[in-house]
C-alpha cells in the first residue's frame, strides 16, 4: 500500500470514527446518569439530519441557519422523549424503562415514515463542502476536515460543562447517587433534561454532519450508526466521555482499515467491529477507560 | 360485559369478512414500501394500482386487491405472504421486487399452494424447484452477462472492478455473472470488493478499487446505496465508469446522483418513457401513466407491476374460475402475452424471456440505448 492510500483511508476513518463518537457521547451520558441505554437515540441522531430537510425545504431557511435551528428543535424532542417516556418510569425496575426506549425508537421511526415517507430522500450540500482539495495524491474534501474539527470542539464544550460549570457538578453527583443528589438539594430532573438536551444536540449534529457526508436521508438512517456507535460507547466504557470519544475514533478506524489491509474481508466488516468488542471486553470488562468510576458522567 | 360485547363486535366484524370474501376475487400485493428498497417497491405499486383502476373486474367479479408492505427485509417477507395467505385467503399473489425478498415470500406461498408472480426478483433462485412461483422478469444470467458484453464489446472496456453487497442473492448473483461472462470475453476482473446492505460509508472499499485502476466498475446494488456510492466514488477522484443493474433504474436517479451520474449505465427490462420507438401497448401505458400521475415519471418497475397485475388477472380469466390450483396450471400456459415490458412467454423454469435493455445517463437525462443479446 502506497503512502498516499494509507493516507487516504486514514482521513476516511478519522471522519467516520469522529462521527461515531459524537453519537456515542449521547448513549454514554445517558447511561451515566440513569444507567439506562437510550435505544431511541439512533432515532434522535436521524431526525436532526430530517429538521434540515424540513426547515429548507419548508420554511425556505437558508441551510445553516436551518442546521442550528434543528439542533435545537431536536434537543427539545430528547427533552421531551425524557419527559414523557422515561420521566414516569424513574422509579421502576430499569428492564421497564429500556422496554420505553425501544417504543419511542420504534414510535419516532414510524411518525418519521409517515411525515416524510419511507422513500430515501437527497441532502443539499454547499458546493464548496464537497470540492475536493488535492494534498500530492490524497484527495481531501473540506468535509473531511470540517467534520473531525467540529466534532472535537463540540467534545471540548461539553468537557468544560462537565467539569466546570454548576450543571456539570450535578450531573456528575447523579451519576454517583441519585437519591443523595436529591437530599442535597440537586435539582435532579431539571439536570437530567439537561443531559438529555445535550446528547441530542450532539446527536442532531452527528446527523447532520453524517447526511452532509453521506446524503441521503431515510428514516431508518439512524440504526446502523447508532448500532456503531452504541458499541464504540461500550468499548471505549460506556458511562465515560473520553472513553466515547476514543471508541468512536478507534472503532472507525479499525472499520476502514481492516478493508483497506483485507479487502477479500470487506463484506465482514461490520464483523470486524464485534470481534474488537469482544476482545476489549475479555481483557477488560469495563471497557477501556470504564475503570476509573470518577470519569463516570 | 364490555369485554363481550367488544367479542361480539369481532364476531360481527368477522363474519362480514367472509361473506364479503365469497364474491369479489381476492389478490395479494406485497412490496417494499419502506426501507432501502421502498424508491422500487412505491413505483411497482403505483404502477398495479394503475392497471387495478383500468381493470378493476374479472369474470363478473370485482377484484379486490390486500398491500402489505415488507420492509425490505426477509423475515417481514415471508410474514408478509403468510398474511396474505392466512388472513386475507388470496387466490393469488403479486410480488416482490428484490430477489432476497421474493425468495423469503415465495418459500411461504409454494408450501399453501397459492401461485405468485415475480415482478422484478432477478435471481435464478427465486423460481427454481417451485411450482406455483413465476415472474414477468428476465433472470440474473442473462442481465449480468449483458451488462458485461456492452461493456466489453461495445465500450471497449478491458479491466472491470466488482462492488457487491454480499447480504443480498440480487447483488451477488448479478456480480458472478458479470464476472463470468466478462471473463470469457477476455476481461479481467482487477477487484471484487464486498459490502453489506444498509452500509452508508464505502470510501475504503472505493479508496480500494480506485487503486486498481479499472476501466469500469460494475455495482450490482440497489437505488439507495448505488447513489451513494457514485457520489463517494466521484468526490474520491474516481476516473472510470460506472455500471450497474435493473435495480438501478430510477427516474429520480439525476436529481439523487447529480453529477456524479453522468455517464453511468445500466441494464433494464425493455421500457423506459425516453424509448424511441415504443410498442402501442407501452406507449398506452405512458399515456395513462402521465395521465393518472401527474408531474411523475414512469419506469420500468411501474411498467412490470403493471405487466405482473394484467397477467395475473389474464390467466384468471383463462382458468374460467378463481381457484389457486386453476390460475397456476393457467400461469404455467402463458404465451405471448401483450405486456407494457414485451410479450410475456412463461418458460419450463417459470421465467420470462425478454431481451436485455440499457439505459444511459446522459446531458443529466436517462437515455434508452437499446437492447443487446448477451454472451452468456
Amino acid at each position: 500500500m502506497s503512502l498516499a492510500m494509507f493516507l487516504q483511508h486514514g482521513l476516511n476513518g478519522l471522519t467516520l470514527g469522529s462521527l461515531y463518537a459524537l453519537i456515542a457521547i449521547g448513549y454514554t451520558m445517558v447511561y451515566g446518569i440513569l444507567r439506562l441505554i437510550n435505544f431511541a437515540h439512533s432515532e434522535i441522531f436521524m431526525l436532526g439530519a430530517y429538521f434540515v430537510l424540513w426547515g429548507t425545504t419548508l420554511f425556505f431557511l437558508p441551510w445553516y441557519v436551518a442546521m442550528v435551528v434543528a439542533v435545537v428543535v431536536t434537543a427539545g424532542v430528547g427533552i421531551l422523549v425524557d419527559r414523557v417516556a422515561y420521566r414516569p418510569l424513574r422509579d421502576a425496575p430499569r428492564i421497564s424503562a429500556l422496554i420505553s426506549a425501544i417504543g419511542v425508537s420504534f414510535f419516532l421511526q414510524n411518525l418519521t415514515i409517515v411525515a416524510f415517507g419511507a422513500i430515501p430522500r437527497e441532502v443539499y450540500r454547499p458546493l464548496w463542502l464537497e470540492t475536493p482539495m488535492l494534498m500530492g495524491e490524497v484527495r481531501v474534501l473540506p468535509l473531511t476536515i470540517f467534520v473531525p474539527t467540529l466534532s472535537f470542539l463540540l467534545m471540548l464544550g461539553l468537557v468544560w460543562v462537565v467539569y466546570r460549570t454548576k450543571a456539570g457538578l450535578g450531573m456528575r453527583a447523579i451519576s454517583k447517587d441519585i437519591e443523595t443528589s436529591y437530599i442535597m438539594g440537586v435539582s435532579v430532573n431539571r439536570i437530567i433534561s439537561l443531559t438529555f438536551g445535550i446528547g441530542s444536540a450532539l446527536a442532531a449534529a452527528s446527523g447532520i454532519m453524517w447526511a452532509l457526508r453521506y446524503p441521503q436521508l431515510q428514516p431508518v438512517m439512524g440504526s446502523i450508526p447508532g448500532f456503531k456507535a452504541f458499541i464504540a460507547a461500550v468499548f471505549g466504557g460506556i458511562g465515560s466521555i473520553p472513553g466515547a470519544v476514543v471508541g468512536g475514533v478507534i472503532l472507525g478506524f479499525t472499520e476502514i482499515m481492516a478493508v483497506a489491509f483485507f479487502p477479500d474481508l470487506a463484506g465482514y466488516r461490520d464483523a470486524f467491529a464485534f470481534v474488537l468488542l469482544i476482545a476489549i471486553l475479555l481483557i477488560k470488562p469495563t471497557g477501556l477507560m470504564g475503570a476509573k468510576l470518577e470519569d463516570k458522567v | 360485559m364490555k369485554r363481550l360485547l367488544v367479542l361480539g363486535v369481532v364476531m360481527v366484524l368477522a363474519l362480514a369478512g367472509t361473506a364479503a370474501a365469497a364474491d369479489t376475487v381476492r389478490v395479494g400485493v406485497y412490496l417494499p414500501l419502506t426501507g432501502q428498497m421502498a424508491y422500487g417497491g412505491q413505483l411497482e405499486l403505483e404502477g398495479i394500482q394503475m392497471a387495478y383502476k383500468e381493470m378493476p373486474e374479472i369474470l363478473g367479479q370485482k377484484v379486490e386487491l390486500f398491500v402489505v408492505d415488507n420492509k425490505s427485509d426477509k423475515v417481514e417477507s415471508a410474514n408478509a405472504v403468510k398474511r396474505l395467505i392466512d388472513k386475507e385467503k388470496v387466490v393469488a399473489i403479486i410480488g416482490t421486487y428484490g430477489s432476497s425478498l421474493a425468495m423469503a415470500g415465495g418459500e411461504v406461498a409454494e408450501k399453501s399452494a397459492i401461485p405468485m408472480v415475480g415482478t422484478s426478483c432477478t435471481n435464478p433462485l427465486v423460481t427454481q424447484g417451485k411450482k406455483y412461483i413465476f415472474r414477468v422478469c428476465f433472470i440474473d444470467p442473462f442481465q449480468g452477462a449483458g451488462a458485461a458484453t456492452y461493456a466489453f464489446k461495445e465500450l471497449g472496456f478491458k479491466k472491470a472492478a466488482l462492488l457487491v453487497d454480499v447480504a443480498n442473492d440480487y447483488s451477488v448473483g448479478l456480480a458472478s455473472f458479470f464476472q463470468k461472462s466478462f471473463a470469457k470475453q477476455g476481461g479481467e476482473v482487477v477487484a471484487n470488493l464486498k459490502y453489506q446492505s444498509g452500509d452508508q460509508d464505502f470510501t475504503a472499499q472505493l479508496t480500494e478499487i480506485i487503486s486498481k485502476k479499472p476501466d469500469v466498475m460494475f455495482i450490482p446494488s440497489y437505488f439507495a446505496e448505488g447513489a451513494i456510492i457514485m457520489k463517494q466514488a466521484q468526490e474520491l477522484g474516481a476516473q472510470f465508469r460506472i455500471m450497474g443493474g435493473d435495480a438501478m433504474d430510477n427516474p429520480k436517479i439525476v436529481e439523487i446522483g447529480g453529477a456524479a451520474v453522468e455517464g453511468f449505465v445500466h441494464t433494464t427490462f425493455p421500457y423506459d418513457p425516453s424509448m424511441k420507438d415504443m410498442s402501442p401497448m407501452a406507449q398506452k401505458f405512458t399515456d395513462n401513466w402521465n395521465k393518472t400521475y401527474p408531474g411523475k415519471e414512469p419506469n420500468v418497475n411501474a411498467a412490470l407491476g403493471y405487466d405482473t397485475y394484467m397477467l395475473v388477472l389474464d390467466a384468471i380469466k383463462r382458468a374460467g374460475k378463481a381457484d389457486p390450483a386453476a390460475i397456476t396450471t393457467a400461469l404455467a400456459a402463458t404465451k405471448g402475452f401483450e405486456g407494457v415490458t414485451g410479450a410475456t412467454t412463461i418458460n419450463a423454469t417459470h421465467d420470462a424471456e425478454k431481451p436485455v435493455g440499457l439505459v444511459l445517463i446522459k446531458g443529466g437525462k436517462k437515455t434508452y440505448v437499446g437492447s443487446i443479446t448477451p454472451e452468456l
